[in-house]
């Protein structure tokens, strides 16, 4: 009896001591990352990053036109592709027991969401850049949003199965008819998870460098013009980083911080949301 | 039993038949629920108790792979045609289930989300009504200092009370209660069972309950099932007192259940 009991507390321990260690060399490496981040990335942050735009190799300047450009493109990625992704997941959520179409849409849905960013840049590069012959802010965008897409279907779908079937009952025995349901009920009742996905979305986008290389390419100027090619965080991190030049290294790690402590800043919003809707229910 | 008090059928269920799949769930169930008075469905566990009540408001067919065959006439119309409008029909007959089923707004919204899918009623006239259905509900006192703050909020007991309200706020006809109580404790139970026996002056109510104690104190009729079965339907007093069938003197007694 003794030593079953003994047996039992020596794997327990062992289990915990391997799940630590594991964890442990997990955020050894993260840490290393911020730490890095944070050693080179804060002396380059200065104003004129936020007021200037990328410079020439040897001359002052910053990131604005990048900042810019980012903020705009994943803007406009997030609002083509989160309406898509919503409607999409409430379909497969609500309407998706009977029939073909929402079993073959929600496994092409896991294919769209583990497809290299890449992959999408060049699709979107075959069918648009080639077509209008030149690179612009519109095929950054549309490429966003097709990485946008699959995140918010896939949420979308998962936090209305988490309403309870009670809930839909309890309207239906009211004689609400069903589009009355899900837009006054399960859609309301998740609507924090709902939201979490589309933050997680545009944290996953605003990094992404390779859908942008072959859409928007890059831009040594200010433009705010969604048909030129349009500058931003990721892909002036790329050629910065590789360059021979101090200066545009300096920029290439200050804006690197950036994208990173966003990305971090809207992860965090998003789990106190949906920590909020979870003690709310 | 039936005839000796007078009482108007307000549904009449006739060879009724249930189906999840290919499993029989109810068997060629015969009965008659009179107008404005209480009946009761008891039996254990899996006798299909909540499968009959669902069938009245065709709250199966949120389902797939769920039938029900035969008729049930509300007052003399069969509700189980394909003709019969789902939602108009679920107007006329409300339900209340098991857990408390709050909607995640208001506690006025709670109690108007029903009533503005079928009345366009001004402002004045639906704070009047929401007034009204908290009072029958026993919950006005309670809540009417917090009707802004989130239904979700308040405890067990009065859930379970704002969603009778939501329920006989559309002024349904018949009220069908899905064993309201096995989730709230015994003063909560109280007052539910005292709003019963006020609603039965307006209201057809028929309730499925676990708790042979309280089908004994506030029904007038009662239906014993076993196996999908109806067994024994008659007056409470006469089921309870003197039960025709062995099964459901057993069932009673506690000899079996």
């Amino acid at each position: 009896m003794l030593t079953l009991y003994a047996r039992r507390r020596l794997i327990n321990i062992l289990s915990l001591g391997i799940s630590v260690l594991a964890m442990a060399f997990g955020l050894f490496w993260l840490g290393w990352i911020l730490f890095t981040l944070l050693q080179y990335g804060v002396p380059g942050l200065s104003l004129a990053v936020f007021t200037q735009i990328t410079p020439p190799p040897g001359s002052d300047g910053g990131l604005i036109n990048a900042i810019a450009g980012s903020l705009m493109m994943s803007a406009l990625g997030t609002m083509i592709g989160t309406p898509i992704g919503i409607l999409a997941g409430t379909y497969l959520a609500e309407f998706g027991q009977r029939g073909w179409l929402a079993p073959v849409t929600r496994f092409i849905n896991d294919v769209l969401l583990s497809a290299p960013s890449i992959v999408i840049g060049l699709f979107v590069y075959e069918m648009y850049v080639i077509r209008v012959k030149h690179f612009s802010g519109w095929a950054g965008a549309f490429a966003l949003s097709i990485l946008v897409i699959p995140i918010v279907i896939r949420t979308t779908e998962n936090m209305l199965r988490l309403v309870p079937n009670t809930l839909r009952e309890a309207a239906a025995a009211l004689g609400a008819p069903q589009w009355r349901i899900i837009s006054s009920i399960t859609l309301r009742a998740a609507r924090a998870g709902i939201l979490t996905g589309v933050l997680l979305a545009v944290a996953r986008i605003s990094g992404e460098t390779a859908p942008l290389l072959f859409t928007s390419l890059n831009n040594q100027f200010w433009s705010s013009d969604m048909n030129q090619p349009m500058a931003n965080l990721p892909v002036v991190i790329f050629q910065f980083a590789m360059s021979p030049y101090a200066d545009w290294q300096q920029l290439a790690w200050a804006g690197a911080l950036l994208i990173t402590f966003s990305v971090l800043t809207l992860n965090i919003v998003a789990r106190v949301l949906f920590r909020q809707q979870g003690s709310s229910h | 039993m039936i005839s000796e008090k007078d009482t108007i059928p307000k549904l009449v269920v006739r060879d009724l038949n249930f189906f999840y799949g290919n499993d029989r769930a109810l068997k060629d169930v015969n009965l008659t629920i009179p107008e404005k008075m209480v009946t009761a469905f008891i039996g254990p566990s899996g006798c299909g108790k909540s499968t009959l009540l669902r069938t009245f408001n065709r709250m199966y067919e949120l389902y797939p792979k769920q039938k029900a065959t035969g008729e049930i006439l509300l007052d003399g119309q069969n509700l189980l045609e394909k003709r019969q409008d789902l939602n108009t029909l679920r107007a006329k007959i409300g339900m209340v289930f098991q857990k408390p089923t709050p909607f995640p707004m208001s506690i006025y919204d709670n109690i108007t989300f029903g009533v503005k899918l079928y009345e366009n009623l001004n402002q004045h006239d639906m704070s009047e009504r929401v007034e009204w259905a908290l009072q029958k509900a026993a919950l006005w006192n309670e809540v009417k200092d917090k009707l802004k703050q989130s239904g979700t909020g308040l405890s067990g007991g009065q859930q379970q009370r704002l969603c009778i309200a939501r329920a006989i706020a559309v002024k349904p006809e018949v009220l069908l209660l899905d064993e309201p109580t096995s989730a709230l404790d015994p003063i909560s139970t109280a007052h539910i069972e005292r709003l019963i026996d006020e609603l039965k002056k307006e209201f057809t109510i028929v309730i499925v309950t676990h708790n042979m104690q309280q089908a004994a104190r506030i029904s007038d009729y009662t239906a014993y099932m076993y196996l999908g079965e109806l067994i024994e339907f008659g007056d409470t007093s006469a089921v309870f007192t003197n039960p025709k069938r062995k099964e459901t003197e057993d069932y009673i007694t506690g000899r079996f259940g």
